[in-house]
C-alpha cells in the first residue's frame, strides 16, 4: 500500500514539474511550449560527450552531485532562455496558434541535434549511483531515490511558491500571468519577466532531467517527449495557466497511472495509457475548463 | 508648459481607422475630458498615447520624450499612468499587491522601500476601504472599489498624468460621485494632470475643466467644459447635426 503511495508520488512528481513548465511559460504568454521535452532531453546529453556508443561517455557528469545538479539546472534554463531570444520573441505579436508550430519546429531542432551528436540509441547511465540503494520506512523498501525525489519536488514546489509570492519579480510574473498588458502599462519589463519565465521552466525541465535520469538509469533523446505529453495533460487538466491546477493535475494523473497498474485486470494492463486518458477525457468533459480555472486568461495585447 | 503633445495622430485597426489626424496639447496640471459616442475614437486614441496599439501615423511627446512607438512600460516608466476601460485589476492578487505592482520601477532610487510605505499609507488615506480589506482578493471587490483600486494603483508609480477611461462604467451614480470627489481631491493635492473619457459630457459639466469632443475619430469641438455645458454646439458635435 505504501508502495504504491510512494509510487504515485514520485511519478506525480515528474508530471507536475513538467506542467509546471509548461504552465509558467502560457502564463505570460500564452505560448504552449512543445520544445519543453526536448529542453529536458538536451539537460541531460549535456552531460556527456558526443558518442555512438550504447555506454555514455560521462564528461560533466561526474562532477560530485552539489555542482552536478546546478550544472543540469543551469543548462535548461540556459537552453530555455537561448530558445526564447532566438525564436519566441519573434513571435511575441503571432497568435498562439502559430507559436505552438513553432515550439514544435523548435522541439524537432533540438531533438535532431541531439540526435546528429548522440545517434537515437538509448545509453546507459549512472548518475548519483549512491542513491539507488533501498531504505525501509514504515516496513515498505523503497529506493533511496524515489524518497529523495519527492523531497526534492517538494523542495521546489516550496521555493516556487515562496518565490512567487514573496518576491519583487514573483509578483511581476503573477501580474504579467494574470494580465500581460496591463502589467507592462505599470511599467513591467515585458522581456524580463518572459525570460525569467522561460528561465524557471528550463531549471524544472533539468530538474526532471535529472531525476528521471537517475531513476530509469538511460537517456534517450526521446525521454522528454513522454513526460512532455502527460505534463501537457496534466496543465490541460489543472487549467491552462494555473500554476496549482498544474501540480495537483500532475499527481493526480501519476496517482491514476500507478493505481491503474496495480487494479487493473493482468489482460489489460498493457493497455493502462488507454485507461488513463479514458480518465482524462472524463475530467475535461465535466471541467473543460480544468479543475482550477486561470484568472485572466484575457487576450495579451 | 505642455506636458502631453499629440501632432496628427492615427490609429488604425486593419481596414478601420479609429482616429484620424488628432492634433492636441494638454498643459501641465490640466484636467481635461475626453468625451464623445460610442466609437468615436476615444479609447483608442488613449491606447495609442499608452503605446498599447501604437499610432499608425503621428507623433506623441510626453514630458519633452518623443514616445512615438514606445513600448508600454517605457512610457509607464515616464510617468504616463494609464486606467484602462474595464477597470483590469489583478483578481488574483491580494489588494496591497495589486497597489505594489507597479511600485518596482523605482526600486534603483534611495530611500524606494520609505517612499513606497509613505504612498502606500497615502492611498490607503484616501481610500480608507482599501486598507481595510488589504489582503483579500481584489477579484472579490465590488465595482466601485475596484475603481479606486486601480486609481490607487495608478497613483502608487507617482505619476506625471492619470489616463482613466471610462471610470464611471458599471458603477451606480453616487459610487461614480464618490470616484470623481477623490480624483479631484488627489489632482489638487499631487499637481497631477488628468486624462479622462468619459461619454457623456454631464461629468466634465460638473467637474470642470477642458472638454473635448470626439466624433468620427476626429476632436470636433474644444473648450471649458462649464462654458460648453449641454449647449448646442455640444449637442450638435455629438450627435452630429451640422451642415449634412
Amino acid at each position: 500500500m505504501l508502495q504504491i503511495v510512494f509510487d504515485s508520488l514520485s511519478l506525480g512528481s515528474l508530471y507536475a514539474l513538467g506542467a509546471l513548465g509548461i504552465a509558467l511559460i502560457f502564463g505570460v504568454m500564452r505560448l504552449v511550449n512543445f520544445a519543453h521535452g526536448d529542453v529536458i532531453a538536451f539537460s541531460i546529453f549535456a552531460l556527456l560527450w558526443p558518442s555512438t556508443d550504447a555506454m555514455a561517455i560521462v564528461f560533466a557528469g561526474q562532477l560530485p552531485w552539489y555542482l552536478l545538479i546546478p550544472f543540469v539546472l543551469l543548462v535548461g534554463a540556459g537552453l530555455s532562455v537561448l530558445c526564447e531570444i532566438v525564436v519566441f520573441r519573434r513571435f511575441r505579436r503571432a497568435n498562439p496558434a502559430t507559436m505552438m508550430i513553432a515550439s514544435f519546429a523548435l522541439g524537432f531542432v533540438i531533438r535532431y541535434f541531439l540526435l546528429m551528436l548522440f545517434t537515437s540509441r538509448p545509453k546507459s547511465i549512472s548518475l548519483l549511483p549512491m542513491l539507488s540503494q533501498p531504505v525501509e520506512i514504515f516496513g515498505a523498501r523503497l529506493p533511496l531515490l524515489q524518497l529523495i525525489t519527492i523531497i526534492a519536488t517538494v523542495i521546489i514546489l516550496i521555493g516556487l511558491t515562496l518565490f512567487l509570492r514573496r518576491t519583487r519579480f514573483g509578483l511581476e510574473m503573477r501580474a504579467a500571468a494574470e494580465n500581460f498588458s496591463m502589467a507592462r502599462m505599470l511599467g513591467i519589463r515585458a522581456n524580463r519577466v518572459i525570460m525569467g519565465a522561460f528561465a524557471l521552466s528550463g531549471a524544472l525541465a533539468g530538474a526532471i532531467a535529472m531525476i528521471f535520469g537517475s531513476q530509469t538509469g538511460t537517456v534517450d533523446i526521446q525521454m522528454g517527449a513522454s513526460i512532455m505529453l502527460m505534463a501537457f495533460i496534466a496543465t490541460v487538466i489543472g487549467g491552462l495557466g494555473s500554476l496549482a491546477g498544474a501540480v495537483l493535475a500532475g499527481f493526480l494523473l501519476g496517482a491514476a497511472s500507478v493505481i491503474m497498474q496495480v487494479v487493473l485486470p493482468v489482460d489489460a494492463r498493457p493497455f493502462r495509457d488507454a485507461f488513463v486518458y479514458g480518465a482524462v477525457i472524463l475530467v475535461l468533459l465535466f471541467r473543460p475548463q480544468g479543475l482550477i480555472a486561470a484568472r485572466g486568461t484575457k487576450e495579451r495585447v | 508648459m505642455s506636458l502631453l503633445v499629440l501632432a496628427n495622430i492615427e490609429v488604425r485597426y486593419g481596414r478601420l481607422t479609429a482616429v484620424r489626424g488628432v492634433s492636441l496639447s494638454i498643459k501641465d496640471g490640466d484636467t481635461v475630458f475626453i468625451t464623445g459616442p460610442n466609437g468615436a475614437g476615444k479609447s483608442s486614441l488613449l491606447r495609442a498615447i499608452a503605446g498599447v496599439t501604437p499610432a499608425s501615423n503621428g507623433t506623441i511627446d510626453f514630458d519633452g520624450y518623443n514616445i512615438t512607438g514606445k513600448a508600454p512600460e517605457d512610457i509607464a516608466r515616464l510617468g504616463f499612468s494609464m486606467v484602462p476601460e474595464g477597470r483590469d485589476v489583478f483578481g488574483s492578487l491580494t489588494i496591497e499587491e495589486n497597489l505594489m505592482v507597479g511600485t518596482g520601477m523605482k526600486a534603483k532610487d534611495r530611500g524606494w522601500k520609505a517612499k513606497r510605505a509613505e504612498d502606500l499609507e497615502a492611498v490607503y488615506q484616501t481610500f480608507p476601504i482599501l486598507k481595510e480589506r488589504r489582503h483579500g482578493q481584489a477579484g472579490l471587490l465590488s465595482g466601485g472599489q475596484q475603481q479606486m483600486l486601480v486609481i490607487g494603483r495608478a497613483l502608487m508609480t507617482n505619476p506625471r498624468l492619470i489616463a482613466i477611461d471610462e471610470p464611471s462604467l458599471g458603477l451606480a451614480p453616487n459610487i461614480t460621485d464618490q470616484v470623481y470627489e477623490r480624483l479631484i481631491a488627489l489632482q489638487s493635492l499631487r499637481a497631477l494632470t488628468l486624462l479622462i473619457v468619459e461619454q457623456s459630457s454631464t461629468r466634465a459639466n460638473l467637474v470642470g475643466g477642458r472638454m473635448l469632443l470626439m466624433r468620427g475619430g476626429q476632436i470636433v469641438l474644444d473648450g471649458d467644459a462649464r462654458e460648453l455645458g449641454n449647449s448646442a454646439a455640444v449637442q450638435a458635435a455629438y450627435f452630429g447635426y451640422e451642415d449634412h
